[in-house]
């Protein structure tokens, strides 16, 4: 097997055209924004239809830009139907990722066509900046769904011969069965980049949406008392949520996800604190709506009580650690390390999530509808969670999305300073640590986790600006 | 205006107390102790032997006696053994027993002794934080101009092109993580990969003479995160203010628009941008940790992983209070600063 090249046996035609449209993209992207700043027109009526050096620069990026991705899809789809190996990695990477493209073509086609009766989510298809972000993020979900079937190899299988070696270098002395390449090269540990890299979304994608909701749960049930009752309870919380954000992070991370630390079981027992809070906010949500009606009051909330009690019995009773009772009772246990990276990161991103949930409390208990609910004689707790909550869903799904983003980097740096995940964990901090000491001489182990990760919490931005953008026009 | 300041300063000292009091106590859990006894001792100590280090020199004294005597207000724990030996906070190597001072905490300047160094704390401290402060000031001097420069022209006319292509722009900085951004600035500027090896990876020779090839990376990285922050903030500030009456009213006088905005605008613009730096401090110290780690410029931020990295309790406590109290001066001057520019916010 020859090793593959970026654009494969039309490169030596492709590659003179890609560097140019490049070129002129960045140059038009440039200079669409750089001369309106120099160049003051104040046209108006007519005039306005007319087209400035400005316009005819956005144009010339728009059209390089879509000549690139036209070449890039063009590749993939080669790829996919033709012989293996013509279009180089670019082509192959493409097509390994084909499901991802299959879910996100098929959820964005349902999306746009029911788009009039999805409420925000459907709006979100008016702005390309949301669409984008949206796409970005699915991309990185279906990767992480349909990850057994996009690596090629075991993330943590070393091939002796493929220590550092470039994208695209084939494996030699491989089975039959085995890919033939390592597409995007292997690491100072032999083992394939590209697999890591997929292997490691699974484990951003399910933590850091997850830590970001406990951060909620554990922020609305302090803040909405907080901000609605005020007073000493007010006082001391945000004192304590102070008290945390001039924690500099990576000093709270290093006190609290130290082996030593670790060993006194401090983060299982701020665990068995913090996962409590879920539990707590259903039981009040549902009994504050229908305490009235006891029969569904009843199932509800036991039925919470139970299948929630049951699971965080679960997930903290740990093996092996100072709280270990469940015995074979014990539905699973989290892999070693996970649960304590999930907790710093819960613990550092609730004292924020406190501060937002109080101060549009503080803001929507002013409104006539709360005072209408109190005139009623509704309790206070139906008013913070049926009256205010749903109120304040604009700008807290928006700071969910940032916060998921700020969640990923987070956990990057807990890999980066190899804290709390083991140093063989495929998640994208660790990889990049373990990649930087050889930066100089071979980057690609360290690049190809740190434009993940980049994709990713960009995507998450963007979506969120989208969603902000979309929410502020009704 | 002096009650304000004076409730503020009292808050913060409660939440430095605190806060220190937090870090003291995790440092000096029985772990770490016992790890501390086996590396200055020997690897191989039994339980008891751990306990008979420990000890005499007060390491296992109740929490808020050694908090005390770290801050130094208890007299420093002694221990007088049976061959004459004084074991203690406050003796040092080489110091004799009669020249040893009653008190040694933070009050007496006394910070302690680092394992890792084989020196006082309070010198390798400041010594860092001189080579970190001179990075913090490349790094403002890049950032600040280039974050206001970016939010002022794109907030002057919301919605235009060129603040859709610079909002988009901040967006992407603020997605780019320090660790990210240096990983791919390295390998971009300094490998043989990239262009070439335009700069340096390593800004270790920059502890003694920094240059713009051994500089730039490090600077550039902790920058363009910040950047993009501040600029959003700086955008929105500007673009509310350029909504206001009395920008109008100066349009309608005939003012140009680039008059508009230096002289009617840009004033009342930085307000909210002035907190959101103060408030970027502590963001600013937490890249300054992953960037020092990442480039080995041997400041602030790499002390303070040495120290949580080797279990040195002392420097680590010294990094701490050192990170804590540059975290809450910094809030309390945004907080002042926000009511002296702001003639809106009286406080009395």
């Amino acid at each position: 097997m020859e090793a593959l090249t970026w654009t494969g046996s039309f490169g030596a035609y492709l590659n003179p055209i890609i560097y140019a449209l490049g070129v002129i993209a960045l140059l038009g992207m440039a200079l669409q924004f750089i001369i309106p700043i120099f160049v003051t027109t104040n046209r108006s009526g007519l005039l306005a239809m007319q087209k400035g050096p400005a316009d005819y620069a956005a144009m010339a990026f728009l059209a390089s830009a879509t000549g690139i991705v036209a070449i890039v899809v063009l590749y993939m789809v080669v790829a996919i139907v033709g012989p293996y190996g013509v279009t180089g990695i670019i082509g192959e990477v493409g097509a390994r990722f084909t499901p991802v493209w299959v879910a996100l073509i098929a959820t964005f086609a349902v999306s746009m066509t029911f788009k009039k009766r999805l409420g925000l989510y459907g709006k979100l298809f008016d702005s390309p900046i949301g669409m984008v972000g949206l796409g970005l993020v699915l991309f990185w979900v279906f990767t992480a769904v349909f990850a057994n079937l996009i690596m090629t190899y075991d993330p943590l299988a070393q091939e002796v011969v493929m220590k550092n070696e470039p994208p695209g270098s084939p494996l030699s002395g491989g089975d039959g069965g085995a890919y033939p390449h390592y597409l995007l090269g292997g690491d100072a540990l032999a083992r394939d980049v590209f697999s890591r890299m997929v292997a490691g979304s699974q484990i951003v994608i399910t933590i850091a949406p997850l830590a970001t909701l406990f951060a909620f749960m554990v922020g609305i049930t302090l803040g909405l008392p907080a901000g609605y009752f005020g007073g000493a309870f007010d006082t001391v919380l945000t004192f304590v949520a102070n008290l945390i954000l001039a924690f500099p992070v990576i000093l709270l991370f290093y006190l609290l996800v130290t082996p030593e630390i670790v060993a006194t079981g401090l983060p299982t027992y701020m665990a068995m604190v913090l996962f409590l809070f879920p539990i707590l906010f259903l039981v009040v949500l549902f009994n504050s709506r229908y305490f009235t009606t006891p029969g569904k009051r009843n199932v509800l909330v036991a039925g919470t009580v139970l299948i929630g009690g049951w699971l965080y019995l679960s997930l903290i009773s740990q093996f092996n650690t100072p709280v270990d009772f469940m015995g074979l009772a014990d539905l699973f246990d989290v892999p070693g390390g996970i649960l304590i990276v999930f907790v710093s990161v819960v613990f550092v991103n609730s004292p924020t999530v406190f501060r937002i949930v109080r101060g549009l409390a503080l803001d929507i208990q002013t409104r006539d509808y709360v005072a209408a609910a109190t005139t009623r004689g509704e309790g206070p707790w139906y008013i913070m969670l049926w009256e205010i909550l749903p109120n304040a869903r604009g700008p807290l799904i928006v700071d969910f999305c940032l916060r998921i983003g700020y969640t990923t980097i987070l956990l990057g740096t807990l890999g980066f300073f190899g804290l709390g995940l083991p140093p063989e964990s495929p998640d994208w901090g660790t990889t990049i640590n373990a990649g930087r000491r050889l930066l100089s001489a071979f980057p690609h182990p360290a690049i190809v986790p740190a434009v993940a990760l980049v994709t990713l919490v960009l995507g998450l931005n963007l979506l969120a600006d989208g969603l902000r953008e979309e929410s502020l026009k009704d | 205006m002096g009650k304000f300041i004076l409730r503020r300063a009292s808050v913060m000292l409660l939440t430095a107390i605190c806060l220190t009091y937090i870090v003291f106590f995790l440092t000096n859990l029985y772990p770490n102790l016992e790890k501390l006894a086996k590396t200055q001792g020997n690897f191989r100590m039994t339980e008891a032997e751990v306990q008979s280090w420990l000890e005499p020199r007060g390491y296992l004294e109740p929490m808020p006696v050694k908090y005390l005597e770290w801050v130094g207000v208890l007299p420093g724990h002694l221990t007088e053994l049976e061959d004459g030996r004084v074991l203690g906070r406050c003796v040092r190597p080489g110091v004799e027993p009669e020249d040893t001072p009653e008190y040694c905490g933070l009050l007496q300047g006394k910070w302690g002794f680092s394992t890792v160094f084989k020196e006082g704390v309070g010198g390798i401290t400041f010594e860092r934080l001189g080579l970190t402060g001179y990075l913090m000031m490349w790094v403002m001097l890049v950032m600040v101009p280039g974050a206001l420069i970016f939010g002022v022209l794109a907030g002057m006319r919301e919605g235009s092109r060129t603040d859709r292509t610079l909002s988009t722009t901040s967006i992407a900085f603020t997605a780019t993580p320090e660790y990210v951004s240096g990983v791919i600035f390295i390998a971009l500027f300094a490998s043989s990969a990239g262009f070439g090896r335009i700069f340096k990876g390593s800004a270790t020779s920059a502890m003694e003479s920094a240059n713009f090839e051994n500089f730039f990376l490090p600077v550039i990285t902790i920058a363009l995160y910040g950047l993009g922050y501040i600029a959003r903030m700086t955008r929105a500030s500007m673009a509310e203010v350029m909504t206001a009456q009395y920008i109008r009213t100066a349009r309608l006088k005939g003012v140009s628009f680039k008059n508009i905005v230096l002289k009617h605008a840009l004033r009342n613009a930085l307000i909210a941008p002035f907190t959101v730096i103060m408030l970027q401090f502590p963001w600013l110290l937490n890249g300054v940790v992953i960037v020092e780690t990442l480039f080995n410029y041997k400041g602030f931020g790499w002390l303070l992983v040495q120290a949580a990295g080797n279990n040195d309790i002392d420097l680590l406590l010294a990094c701490s209070v050192v990170a804590v109290v540059v975290v809450l001066v910094t809030q309390l001057i945004s907080d002042i600063g926000y009511v002296y520019l702001n003639p809106r916010i009286r406080v009395a």
